[in-house]
């Protein structure tokens, strides 16, 4: 894969990226001698403090979906994009730190899957472990996939290079220093994302002349759209009706749909995530992690989505000089059914790289792109080796074996891991719809194990059959529904209704929602039907995994300012203003 | 107590950001104020901009500096 480079970088831009993975390898190293146990490497020790567990925690699903995807969707659906931020994230990881962490850091669970099997049975945790672990591997994979795409595109590297460059330079930190390493790195590159963006916002809105030259653009833009003007720039007024806002969908299906099943369903559940607030050194640091990376994650729709609405702005009636290039097909651009040039979203936020920043700051910025592209993979690796060697290797293939030999294993597990990654980022390349399947699986999968945990956590009379049952036929529910609807414009196949047609959706984020809200129900109603007809585990055997069975925990031992509840009440009324001012 | 505390992040964060911010501030000395594209503003955000980040790396470095005097 040659191609022409959009651009080239100087000596400058060169000396940075090297500085930063020097740092990156520095940490790998200087952690490999304290790594001794199994302990050590799968769980940090659990010796991290909250501020460190509370970044690495947000920064772990900062792979290419949320710094790529993010932009693309703030230039295609504006600032309703930021529902994913403050409908969606921030309220889950809420409740994830007030209410479902005491389950996970108190139960000796090692792993989420452990805790459905402490909670309920083996096949469970089963069922869990392998769907996990092959998200995992995909995840990892477009990551990779994503970012030799990117590296072809703008520098002319070959895409064969950048990806084996960055799976040995991830291989070689995850190896030395496990976990530990892979959150300090994650730290570093929480703030080199920052740093490496937030010009970037700068320069943009100086180029469009301030927030009200981009109103002023971005009303023209959604009038010959046909939407309402102010629909990019608002993110409640056209929430109504499904034709007045850009996403297609209407406030019922968004906060039930995103916020309640999606979010929770991600958040609340996904040991990518979940993984960091367990390596906390105490119950309150891990209760605390969730909540203090909330603050940052609140101003993160500026520095990832802003970037997209700008380049829109930017886009809109400059024809083809614009800043976001038409989508080729065939040597020719795309053009849409009512005769509007189909534009390439993905190359949104790169092109403001590219465009806005001169060498120096191009090679910070896409030292940044690059971080983000590893971290992606360096948290799925992580949490894949250790869900392989504690839920499949320990508990089905070799179990009873030595500290050591499992230590020994989540070694190995890392290389496979990241050449299982590698395979998937070729599969990757062969598809050309890999994202949108992506977020499907995320819909298939997470949004009915949220309703597992909410009813395993909240309800001492769920039983394991009821959960093995539930989250079956949550994800054949998914699959029946998205087999039966398409979002408008699409034909049979990935995008779905290969049952037939019943319905159509204004986007493909409207179907996913509704998929999402059946997955959900169908697993919550299951659940209960399938306990109540089944035999309870005695209340003694459930103390410390289910909410009215364990002691409340108290956090009289730290000061007020810094308890659970009080910084989850602080992020609640900041999110609340967030949400009316951009209403 | 544990081992793993023998590393305190804010050092290396410490160090990476000051010597970024020094290698960009230098360059943009030299280099001047530049624009990329037609739309781009001119501006040496090279400059200022590494400033900032050579601020945010020493205050870092104070930050683990103290913690390890108090231990």
């Amino acid at each position: 894969m040659e191609g022409n480079p959009i651009t080239h970088l100087a000596t400058i831009d060169y000396a940075i990226m090297a500085v930063y993975f020097a740092a990156v390898l520095g940490v790998g190293f200087a952690l490999k001698r304290v790594m001794r146990t199994s302990t050590d490497f799968f769980l940090a020790g659990k010796t991290l403090p909250a501020w460190v567990t509370g970044l690495a925690f947000i920064s772990a699903n900062l792979g290419a979906q949320e710094v790529i995807g993010m932009g693309a969707s703030g230039a295609k659906y504006g600032i309703a994009t930021s529902h994913f931020y403050w409908v969606g994230a921030i309220p889950a990881m809420l409740f994830v730190g007030l209410f479902m962490m005491p389950f996970y850091y108190g139960s000796r669970a090692r792993s989420v899957p452990e805790y459905l099997k402490l909670r309920f049975d083996e096949k469970t945790r089963t069922l869990n472990a392998v769907s996990f672990a092959v998200m995992t591997i995909f995840s990892s994979g477009i990551s990779m996939y994503a970012m030799g795409k990117l590296f072809n595109l703008l520098l002319g590297w070959s895409f064969n290079t950048s990806v084996l460059a960055s799976a040995a330079i991830v291989l070689a930190y995850v190896t030395l220093g496990g976990l530990t390493s892979a959150i300090y790195n994650e730290v570093l590159q929480f703030f080199l994302i920052v740093f490496g963006f937030a010009p970037l916002v700068g320069l943009g809105l100086k180029a469009v002349g301030g927030w009200d030259g981009l109103t002023a653009k971005l009303n023209a833009a959604s009038v010959a759209n046909g939407l309402p003007q102010g629909a990019y720039t608002h993110a409640w007024q056209g929430m109504t009706h499904a034709s007045t806002n850009p996403i297609g969908v209407e406030w019922f299906g968004l906060v039930m749909g995103l916020g309640f099943v999606l979010s929770f369903g991600y958040w609340c559940t996904d040991f990518l995530v979940v993984q960091r607030a367990m390596a906390a050194d105490s119950m309150t640091a891990a209760r605390r992690t969730p909540l203090i990376a909330a603050f940052p994650k609140m101003i993160f729709p500026f520095l990832v989505i802003l970037p997209g609405m700008i380049a829109l702005a930017l886009t809109s009636g400059a024809g083809a000089s614009g800043m976001i290039p038409a989508k080729m097909a065939n040597g020719a651009p795309l053009v849409d059914a009512a005769g509007r040039t189909v534009l390439d979203f993905d190359l949104a936020t790169p092109m403001m790289l590219v465009k806005l920043f001169p060498s120096g700051m191009l090679g910070l910025g896409l030292t940044a792109l690059l971080a983000s592209f590893m971290s992606g993979m360096a948290g799925n690796v992580t949490a894949f080796n250790t869900v392989w060697t504690y839920d499949i290797y320990q508990s089905h293939i070799k179990p009873g074996a030595t500290d050591q030999h499992y230590l020994w294993m989540g070694r190995v597990a890392t290389v496979g891991g990241i050449l299982l990654s590698v395979a998937a980022a070729y599969v990757a390349g062969s598809f050309n719809n890999i994202m949108d399947l992506l977020q499907l699986v995320f819909a298939f999968v997470n949004a009915p194990l949220f309703a597992t945990f909410a009813l395993g956590m909240f309800w001492k009379r769920t039983t394991g059959h009821g959960a093995f049952w539930g989250l079956l036929s949550g994800t054949l529910g998914a699959a029946l529904h998205h087999g039966l609807t398409l979002p408008v414009g699409a034909t049979a196949g990935v995008k779905g209704g290969y049952f037939g047609l019943l319905h159509t959706y204004p986007s493909e984020l409207a179907q996913t929602f509704w998929t999402a809200i059946v997955a959900w129900t169908t697993c919550f109603v299951v659940s209960i039907v399938v306990s109540l007809a089944t035999q309870p585990r005695p209340e003694t055997e459930l103390t410390g995994l289910v909410y009215s069975l364990t002691p409340k925990p108290k956090d009289t031992d730290v000061p007020w300012l810094q308890r659970p509840a009080s910084l989850a009440l602080i992020v609640i009324v900041l999110i609340v203003g967030l949400n009316l001012v951009f209403r | 107590m544990s081992s793993m505390e023998g590393l305190d992040i804010r050092a290396p964060i410490g160090g990476l950001f000051s010597l970024l911010g020094l290698m960009l501030a230098g360059y943009g000395m030299v280099a001047g104020s530049r624009t990329t594209s037609d739309v781009a503003p001119v501006t040496n955000v090279n400059l200022w901009w590494g400033l900032v980040m050579l601020l945010f790396g020493i205050f870092m470095l104070v930050l683990s500096r103290r913690a390890m005097k108090r231990s």
